[in-house]
């Protein structure tokens, strides 16, 4: 696989982890709200599960674990799956 | 020693569900309300306390995660941190995501001079081994750190004392954005005991609790369990609240009767006593079972797992998924749902939670709905059955009318949102019950009581009062019985709906008294009462439907009015269900009778 390969965070699949690289949308309305959540350049990001009917997804980030809906997890850019 | 000391002012402040209100009660001893999910503090809250001599006033800002401005919130605690200045500010970080609590406490550093952190959760950060090293911590941000245990009442007094002698920040040496300098300190401050993961019993928890194939029916069985225990606990309780009242209502009779003259002493007895009592006689039992059972629920983190697995189907109605979690507020009390509304960021879906919070039966519903299942002859498992049913009709209702405002009156997409899913917690038994009957079951108690009594007492004179051949009550009975007969109702049950609207607790014993003088041991026997009152089955479904689709009590009307400013939205608000239950009633009407 590329080592520069770039997936969007809606794209991880449960228990896919992977390092957040950039907010491809900084102008979205969840844009500020993300990096609060500490969504930053170079965390790590675990996707922990999926609701029943498939959106929303829960994501661990830095010890929290926060739901996001598809749409909005598809502004954050991750480097490749880690573990 | 100096006759005056300063008042010192301190205010805690921390992302949402670290336990600020713990931490606040504990300070204060005061009982702000607290539970397991984030945006559990709507106001802002005040108390005082005092330690080595100095007095301290502490204000509970709400939950934010920056001071940065995504929010109502976040614009009220940034305002208040920057205009009224207080002499501390308590950050209250969660030991369990130190790093993401740091990041808002950076934030507070690069505005406030006197920050002290306040490393709350300790006892949880341990049983997950979790440790912090507070030394390294004080030293890296330049802040007194204290570890406690709010809900242990650990380290409170250390907290106290830093509040009292806090000593200006030294500077940080840190550089960089809030973030960077969180993940820094973060770094080098947590330890986790040979790098197991935390959070691995709270997903294995998850895994069932919102499972693809388990969600849905555990939360069936889960409305079930609670309805269940209702149902057979108010059973056990109404039993002995029976004895208890009827053996009062007599002597208090007796006394009155020697004591005034009597008209005076009737409209007392027969009217105001008499509809207390009916009031407290079916609403006390099925609330002091089912707010306890709430607030276990509320305390263990489950709500706002109920709130992700449902999103779905609120984001294809064009609203947001934590309306889920202001309806099951609204299962408690409408007020309260309305104004939890406020954790919706967006306005438009917040409009549209309030308008329809009622759609949910709340507390002061309930009697009414379990005594019409009663008289449709069903057993406590059948009834248990159809009161899960009647949840599912509401949620069902709720989504359509949801669908119906975001296509027309309130058009626009579903906005973007996020949902903090916090750790289970173990609720302390002891103090959920303390806290259930003392904050919840007797403020409402007392909130129905008051609204029971002028009810009570105007009832009283409508059917005593005689106009023209027939009391005013009969004049106004026969008025509405057109209507309510159109409905499968009759001017009785028009009437009693009519005079609940301060609380809607008041529709069932209202209507009973005005059914046909039924006497308060007959309070405790519904389904007999019913009958000998010419009602029946179709009464009582129309009955039911009803109490559930129609306008909220007043003192939700008043809370929406200042939730949306608008008159507009109040009249929506108590116009639409009030339709839809009156035309669902006509259409019952018409299949059953």
């Amino acid at each position: 696989m590329n080592t520069r390969s770039i997936k969007k965070l809606s794209d991880l699949l449960p228990g896919e982890t992977a390092a957040v690289r950039f907010l491809t949308d900084p102008a979205h309305d969840l844009a500020g709200r993300l990096s609060d959540l500490g969504l930053t350049a170079g965390s790590r990001v675990t996707c922990t599960m999926k609701s029943p009917l498939g959106d929303p997804c829960a994501y661990l980030i830095r010890g929290a674990v926060i739901a996001l809906r598809r749409a909005d997890a598809s502004i954050v850019a991750v480097g490749e799956v880690i573990g | 020693m100096s006759g005056y000391e300063k008042i010192i002012t301190a205010t805690l402040a921390g992302n949402p569900n670290v336990g600020k209100s713990t931490v606040f009660n504990a300070l204060t001893g005061l009982h702000q309300h607290t539970g397991n999910w984030a945006g559990k503090t709507v106001g802002i809250a005040e108390g005082i306390f005092s330690a080595d001599g100095r007095t301290v006033t502490v204000t509970d800002l709400p939950g934010i995660y920056s001071l940065a401005s995504h929010s109502p919130e976040e614009d009220a605690a940034r305002d208040f941190l920057i205009n009224e200045r207080p002499d501390t500010v308590v950050c209250v970080c969660d030991a369990c995501c130190l790093e993401r609590s740091l990041i808002l406490a950076m934030q507070i550093c690069d505005l406030a001079d006197d920050v002290i952190l306040c490393v709350n959760l300790a006892d949880e950060a341990a049983k997950k081994g979790i440790s912090v090293d507070c030394g390294k911590l004080g030293s890296m941000t330049g802040c007194p750190v204290v570890l406690t245990a709010a809900r242990q009442n650990t380290g409170l007094c250390e907290l106290k004392s830093a509040v009292v002698n806090h000593h200006p920040r030294k500077p940080s040496g840190l550089t960089g954005t809030p973030a960077e300098r969180a993940a820094e300190i973060a770094g080098v401050c947590v330890s986790v005991q040979n790098g197991r993961d935390p959070t691995v019993r709270d997903r294995k928890i998850d895994r069932i609790l919102c499972g693809r194939f388990t969600a849905v029916p555990f939360l069936l069985l889960l409305l079930a369990a609670v309805f269940w225990l209702t149902l057979s606990g108010s059973g056990v309780l109404s039993a002995a609240l029976d004895t208890g009242l009827t053996f009062l209502a007599g002597h208090l009779r007796t006394a009155l009767t020697a004591i005034f003259p009597e008209p005076l002493a009737l409209l007392f007895c027969d009217g105001v006593i008499a509809t207390v009592f009916r009031v407290i006689a079916v609403m006390l039992p099925p609330m002091a079972i089912f707010f306890p059972l709430f607030t276990i629920l509320e305390d263990l983190g489950y709500l706002p797992r109920a709130a992700f697995s449902l999103d779905r189907c609120f984001a294809c109605c064009g609203s947001c998924g934590k309306q889920s979690l202001t309806m099951l507020m609204g299962l408690g009390c409408s007020a309260a749902g309305v104004t939890g509304c406020r954790i919706i960021d967006s306005p438009r879906e917040r409009k549209i939670a309030i308008l329809t919070n009622s759609f949910v039966p709340c507390n002061g519903r309930f009697p009414a709905i379990l005594a019409m299942l009663a008289c449709l002859g069903l057993g406590r498992g059948w009834s248990t059955a159809a009161m899960v049913g009647v949840l599912l009709l509401s949620l069902g209702m709720t989504l359509l009318v949801s669908k119906l405002l975001s296509v027309t009156v309130l058009r626009g997409t579903p906005s973007s949102f996020t949902l903090e899913l916090p750790p289970y917690r173990m609720p302390q038994i002891g103090r959920v019950i303390v806290r259930s009957v003392l904050d919840r079951t007797i403020f409402v108690l007392g909130r129905a009581v008051s609204a029971a009594a002028p009810a009570g007492a105007l009832i009283w004179l409508a059917a005593n009062v005689t106009v023209g051949g027939s009391s005013i009550y009969a004049h106004l009975t026969r008025l509405l019985d057109p209507v309510g007969r159109f409905a499968g109702m009759d001017g009785t049950w028009m009437l009693a709906f009519l005079f609940a609207l301060p609380a809607a607790e008041l529709i069932l014993p209202l209507a009973l008294a005005g059914g046909n003088a039924v006497s308060l041991a007959d309070t405790f026997d519904i389904p007999s009462a019913f009958a000998a009152c010419g009602w029946d089955s179709t009464t009582a479904v129309c009955v039911l439907v009803f109490t559930l689709f129609h306008f909220p009590c007043a003192t939700t009307l008043m809370t929406i009015r200042k939730e949306t400013g608008s008159l507009k939205d109040t009249i929506l608000a108590a116009v639409l269900p009030t339709v839809i239950g009156y035309g669902m009633c006509v259409i019952a009407r018409m299949m059953f009778r």
